[in-house]
């Protein structure tokens, strides 16, 4: 009786995860404008609820007990299900820790700006962080799928959340691209695998394992999967990320941090290790072209990254190079790897929320967006600008930032498998993403403000505290990495 | 009362309540009538599914008199299944249909509607139950007739010349119809289904049953718009009476889609059908002109009904592309999308109605912001343009997905890729309305009138039906049991397998 009792608050608690932000979505559209404090409370103590939740989860992951939440069978074997699995628990994690502070971001940009339909944009970041759950804790990839897909929906509105006409053309430019992709290649390569093998769940080893397919087939079957996830920004197919910066700093935090982009390569390595399994994909060689594209997707992103004077679309083009190195340290299919991979999510995640947190903090007190109007306004603005030069930092990979910890990680996946390209990309990345981010920071603090007649100083106090958290969380990833490793050496590759 | 009597009453009921409707005459009153009508029949299909499904094909000799002599009226899981589609579309849209109406028909004609209506439903019960290939004939005119008088009740000049040109191209088909069975009565002397179906096969090398063949499916294909016989449908659905467009989009082409099934699988058999005149070939190339031309078409479409009317086109090329796969899950796909299609757009134009029932318009570039004023009607149209693009936990996807296993069955990769090609067309025609009326900002210059009382959300009554198809939408969805049954019995049914 106990032992049905524990079982029964574990489904509970996993199936809140999805539960609690749909709740509260609904709490939040139903305070509405008028009581703006109250839906902002509820936003913030949803967020800090769903932490706890997810919390809950992890300390509960050591016992061995696999525990899997049906919620509907659309068709027979066919399942919406849930599942707690180490790597999924990290995105979870990640995801949930960073809407508590995104929030209390949010409040304070939302409200300087003086933003249009606020409730609207609560609660559709309430859902996206629903589904992202959903896409975490999913225990097969029809699940995943569905999840993947209502995020790309949901963050629509917040995309185009300005009505200008460029905003709904970027937000165009974001269905376009994620649908198509998911719809034309994730789709068919998911009805294809349930033709095969009869099966989606995620399992240790792949499902592929006793279908003994050929390489050729095997190989399609990765290239529809990787390039049908959209959402992890591979060229040919990254251009809806740069587009949608027209959002809200908010919104592009989720977007690139929280949600939307760490959805798509979690996917990928998701589907890597647990749909395709490491030894299979070893055995066929079909993960090799995605190696090289990922390479030459953090190459040719870091370049054009160089040119952007637009601090956002700097920061956007950084993305996708910064997203190729978790599908590229996948790729690679060692344990060691995979290891880099998952950290680099985490790793990436603080650093960029922090660099995006910072472009907004700018915008929000100064209205510039252009890396070329910075120049002396780290004395006015200390704060933000310390927390960004520590994100670059991180970016880079310089301890004592987190960024190191992925890079050291991926260094040590290269070696082991002796791969001189994967070496020299992350070397010559490492030096254009310093070329690309250090100047800012330079100009920040030690070139001379020309305009001395701006009297504007730090940004809104929410603003300054979520920023600064984020960057004390880059620096703190570093040095107490012990939680972080010992939950990704769970990964079961 | 025995379920068997059920099955008759089901087409006697809205038969004999037609001409008492032009006696009452009081719009309010007539309503009444017909919507007791149409959930009385609803609540008898409902009884007789379940019938069929418990214990089998039901038979009904009409005036006693034993087939093949008399007129057999037949039900089995398919028929069951089809009728129960028309049955539930007509009690939802004749709920939502008072305010509509009121609207957009001219009030001294509303009884003259309620009256067409009625016959309408009594030509597709007809066609489904019965079993005997003259009296479907009848019965298909009946049906054809009324359309075209409720098309002509559009307020718009335009839907009497719509009408017209429908007229002319459904009497075309009635005709071939007719010769083909005509040639098939001359070769066998019988005109019910099953009686054929046992002596076509033995004649089945004759020249006169090939052209028998190709008559009726030519015939039938103009009845429920099958590319490139499709040209009465735009202007038809544009043109007519919101209420009717959302009803014969989801019924009248499903049940004609239905005579083929039935013609092709029941009378001449798989074998000689597909394997010798290889009939599947030329349905999968229209089917295929079929998703391409009408959604691309649709993509272009400045007004919106027109959009759906070019989607719909789009959608029985998915149908018949089940069909010609010639496989249990191509049928139980191509079955399995008359009912999801038909609660789909049935649920669209029912948007499209609230939507003129408060702007008089339903032209894309009036309805710039619209979805401020009316939230509920814009959401439904999201769900249910979303259930039309196939994503999951919707009835679209559920079709998709069998489509798709169809096509891998046979190895047809370019096939499943060409099904998620369209459905990207269709999130483009579906999006390009969702963008304008959610997501433009309204200016004054829109709408010089804006914030007039009368733009605000449809009534309830519009909204409540409304929203029940899109619920359904979802639901049927996500619980697939019965649907997903009840279609593979029917195309088991049909391939002879059991």
């Amino acid at each position: 009786m106990v032992v049905w009792d524990k079982m029964m608050t574990e489904e509970l608690l996993l199936l809140s995860v999805i539960v609690l932000p749909g709740a509260g979505a609904v709490f939040i559209a139903l305070a509405g404008e008028r009581h703006r404090n109250l839906r902002e409370a509820i936003t913030l103590s949803t967020a800090v609820l769903l932490f706890i939740a997810v919390l809950l989860l992890y300390q509960g992951i050591d016992n061995d007990t696999h525990l899997v939440v049906e919620i509907i069978e659309p068709v027979a074997g066919l399942s919406l299900a849930l599942y707690v699995e180490p790597l999924g628990l990290l995105f979870g994690l990640i995801c949930s820790f960073l809407w508590i502070i995104t929030s209390i971001y949010s409040i304070g940009y939302m409200r300087a700006n003086q933003e249009q339909n606020q409730t609207r944009f609560y609660v559709c970041f309430a859902l996206a962080i629903a589904a992202s759950m959903g896409v975490a804790f999913s225990a097969n990839m029809f699940s995943l799928y569905v999840f993947y897909e209502i995020i790309t929906l949901i963050t629509y509105p917040l995309v185009t959340h300005s009505g200008t006409e460029e905003a709904i053309r970027a937000g165009r430019e974001y269905l376009g691209y994620l649908l198509g992709t998911s719809i034309c290649l994730l789709l068919l390569a998911i009805i294809w695998t349930w033709s095969i093998t009869g099966t989606l769940d995620f399992t240790e080893g792949g499902v592929f394992v006793d279908s003994d397919l050929p390489a050729g087939l095997l190989t399609t079957l990765y290239v529809l999967y990787v390039l049908g996830v959209g959402k992890a920004a591979l060229m040919p197919f990254h251009r809806w990320l740069p587009a949608a910066m027209v959002a809200p700093t908010p919104v592009s935090a989720l977007l690139h941090a929280v949600a939307v982009v760490k959805a798509g390569v979690f996917t990928v390595v998701k589907l890597t290790v647990y749909l395709f399994g490491l030894d299979e994909l070893v055995r066929t060689g079909a993960a090799d072209w995605l190696f090289y594209l990922a390479g030459a997707t953090i190459l040719i992103a870091s370049l054009i990254a160089l040119k952007q004077d637009n601090l956002k679309a700097r920061l956007a083009y950084s993305t996708v190079s910064q997203l190729s190195y978790v599908i590229m340290a996948a790729a690679i299919l060692t344990p060691v790897s995979i290891l880099a991979a998952a950290i680099h999510i985490a790793v990436h995640a603080f650093g960029k929320i922090t660099l995006f947190f910072a472009a907004g903090s700018i915008y929000v007190t100064t209205h510039k967006t252009e890396v070329s109007q910075l120049d002396g306004i780290g004395r006015r603005m200390p704060w933000t600008m310390a927390a960004f030069a520590i994100g670059s930092l991180s970016m880079i990979g310089v301890p004592p930032t987190a960024g190191f910890l992925s890079k050291w990680y991926l260094l040590q996946g290269t070696y082991a498998v002796e791969s001189w390209v994967a070496i020299s990309v992350v070397v010559i990345s490492t030096l254009l993403n310093a070329a690309y981010f250090l100047p800012i920071v330079y100009v920040a603090f030690f070139r001379e403000d020309k305009e001395e007649k701006e009297t504007h100083g730090e940004a809104p106090f929410t603003i300054v505290l979520a920023l600064t958290l984020t960057a004390v969380g880059t620096i703190l990833l570093f040095v107490l990495p012990g939680r972080l490793l010992s939950l990704v050496q769970l990964i079961k590759v | 009362m025995s379920t068997s009597h059920l099955l008759v009453l089901q087409v006697v009921i809205p038969l004999v309540v037609a001409p008492l409707c032009i006696l009452i005459r009081k719009q309010a009153l007539v309503w009444y009538v017909v919507l007791a009508v149409s959930w009385g029949t609803l609540f008898s299909a409902y009884r007789l599914l379940m019938q069929v499904l418990g214990h089998g094909e039901i038979i009904y000799f009409l005036g006693g008199w034993a087939a093949p002599w008399g007129i057999e009226y037949r039900l089995d899981v398919l028929n069951a299944f089809v009728l129960m589609i028309v049955a539930s579309i007509g009690a939802i849209v004749m709920t939502y249909a008072k305010c509509s109406i009121i609207k957009e028909i001219a009030e001294d004609r509303v009884y003259l509607f309620y009256t067409a209506y009625l016959l309408n439903l009594t030509g597709l019960y007809g066609v489904v139950v019965t079993g005997d290939v003259f009296n479907m004939f009848v019965f298909i005119e009946i049906s054809s007739l009324s359309s075209y008088a409720m098309i002509s009740l559009g307020r718009e000049r335009q839907a009497l010349m719509a009408a017209y040109r429908y007229l002319i191209l459904g009497t075309i088909g009635a005709t071939f119809f007719l010769i083909g069975i005509g040639f098939l009565y001359a070769m066998t002397g019988t005109l019910n289904i099953a009686d054929l179906g046992v002596r076509i096969p033995d004649l089945e090398n004759t020249r006169t049953v090939i052209t028998a063949l190709a008559f009726l499916t030519v015939g039938i294909s103009l009845k429920f718009a099958l590319f490139p016989l499709h040209g009465w449908l735009p202007n038809a659905y544009t043109y007519a009476p919101s209420v009717v467009s959302a009803f014969l989009a989801s019924t009248t082409t499903k049940v004609f889609i239905y005579v083929l099934l039935r013609i092709l699988f029941s009378i001449f058999g798989t074998t000689f059908v597909f394997d010798i005149i290889t009939l599947d070939r030329i349905f999968l190339a229209s089917a295929l002109l079929a998703i391409f031309s009408g959604s691309i078409t649709a993509i272009y479409q400045t007004n919106v009904k027109r959009m759906l009317a070019w989607s719909s086109i789009a959608q029985i090329g998915y149908m018949i592309l089940g069909v010609s796969l010639v496989s249990v899950t191509g049928l139980l796909a191509g079955i399995i999308h008359l009912f999801n299609h038909a609660i789909i757009k049935a649920a669209l134009f029912m948007c499209m109605g609230c939507i003129f029932y408060r702007f008089n318009t339903v032209q894309l570039s009036d309805l710039k912001g619209v979805g401020r004023y009316m939230p509920w009607t814009m959401a439904a149209f999201i769900l249910a343009g979303l259930s039309l693009i196939g994503v999951p936990l919707t009835v679209g996807f559920i079709s998709k997905w069998y489509l798709i296993m169809a096509a891998i069955e046979r190895d047809w990769w370019w096939l499943a890729f060409a099904i998620v090609a369209g459905s990207l067309l269709a999130v483009v025609y579906i999006w390009r309305v969702v963008e304008v009326t959610c997501f433009q900002s309204v200016t004054t210059k829109d709408h010089p009138e804006a914030n007039q009382p009368h733009m605000k959300e449809a009534p309830l009554s519009m909204l409540i039906p409304l929203w029940i198809l899109v619920i359904a939408n979802i639901y049927f969805g996500i619980n697939t049991e019965l649907t997903v049954d009840v279609a593979r019995q029917s195309a088991e049914w049909l391939f002879g397998i059991k």
